[in-house]
């Protein structure tokens, strides 16, 4: 793979039920371009991670990966409400999430922390009632 | 720790297998028991098995992205068509028992089925 390739996601934060398809079309291409299992494993877990996060706190945004033979980068962008406090977010088991979203088995406060755990970088850019742009990056 | 055939799990669960018949006879490394996902994507092992009480799509799609075998539904929960169609297409075994959780993630771990930081 000479060239880096782009893929562009909306993701519907009307529908929780398809919450995590881009991250599973994410995993499909990258398996088809023949990348490690390991980092298709981590790319895609980070990726639905976030996608989840963007339907529960912030009705949904876009989602651009980048894959180059070097790195894969993932930019998971909303306009929802910001994160106030960066390093709460950040704590394991801490959650905003409404009950209703812990009932479908998500909300328990891990959903950043295992964004983190999974990539090599993680960049978050928040603004307060414009929106949070989540950038994340794994080396091959 | 010893790898178990998906038919054994389903044996000893005494579950109904919803899909995935084919697939029986693959072994299973590992399993994991949990209704949180978030808990379940923390912890990546290979070959995987996840039991769980939750019914949802986001269920199969966690399970996708663990490369695992096969779902438990404990307490003889019932996923959706749409779940069973989403998991024949990604090569997914879903099984379910009239067992609670606590008895199913007992009775897998006391026939070997490790747990490797479940």
């Amino acid at each position: 793979m000479a060239e880096s390739l782009k893929f562009h996601f909306d993701v519907d934060g009307d529908n929780f039920t398809s919450a995590g398809a881009a991250s599973v079309e994410v995993k499909r291409k990258l398996r088809q371009l023949g990348f490690p299992a390991e980092v298709i494993r981590r790319v895609s877990i980070a990726m639905y991670e976030g996608e989840i996060n963007m339907v529960v706190h912030a009705r949904g945004g876009v989602a651009d990966v980048y894959v180059e033979p070097n790195c894969i980068t993932i930019v998971l962008a909303d306009q929802g409400p910001g994160i106030p406090d960066i390093d709460l977010a950040m704590q394991e088991g801490y959650s905003t999430a409404p009950d209703n979203i812990r009932a479908l088995g998500f909300g328990a406060g891990m959903g950043l922390p295992n964004m983190k755990r999974y990539t090599d970088e993680m960049k978050i850019d928040t603004v307060l009632k414009k929106g949070t742009t989540v950038t994340m990056k794994v080396y091959i | 720790m010893n790898p178990m055939k998906i038919r054994e799990i389903a044996t000893l669960l005494d579950a109904e297998v919803l899909c995935g018949e084919q697939m029986l006879e693959e072994e299973v490394q590992n399993a994991c028991g949990s209704d949180m996902m978030s808990d379940v994507l923390a912890y990546v092992k290979d070959q995987g098995v996840l039991v769980t009480g939750l019914v949802n799509s986001q269920v199969i799609r966690t399970a996708m992205m663990m490369d695992m075998h096969c779902v438990v539904f404990v307490r003889n929960k019932r996923p959706s068509p749409e779940m069973v169609e989403l998991a024949k297409e990604n090569h997914i075994a879903l099984l379910a028992s009239e067992s609670r959780m606590y008895e199913a993630c007992g009775k897998l771990y006391q026939h070997g089925l490790g747990s490797e930081g479940c």
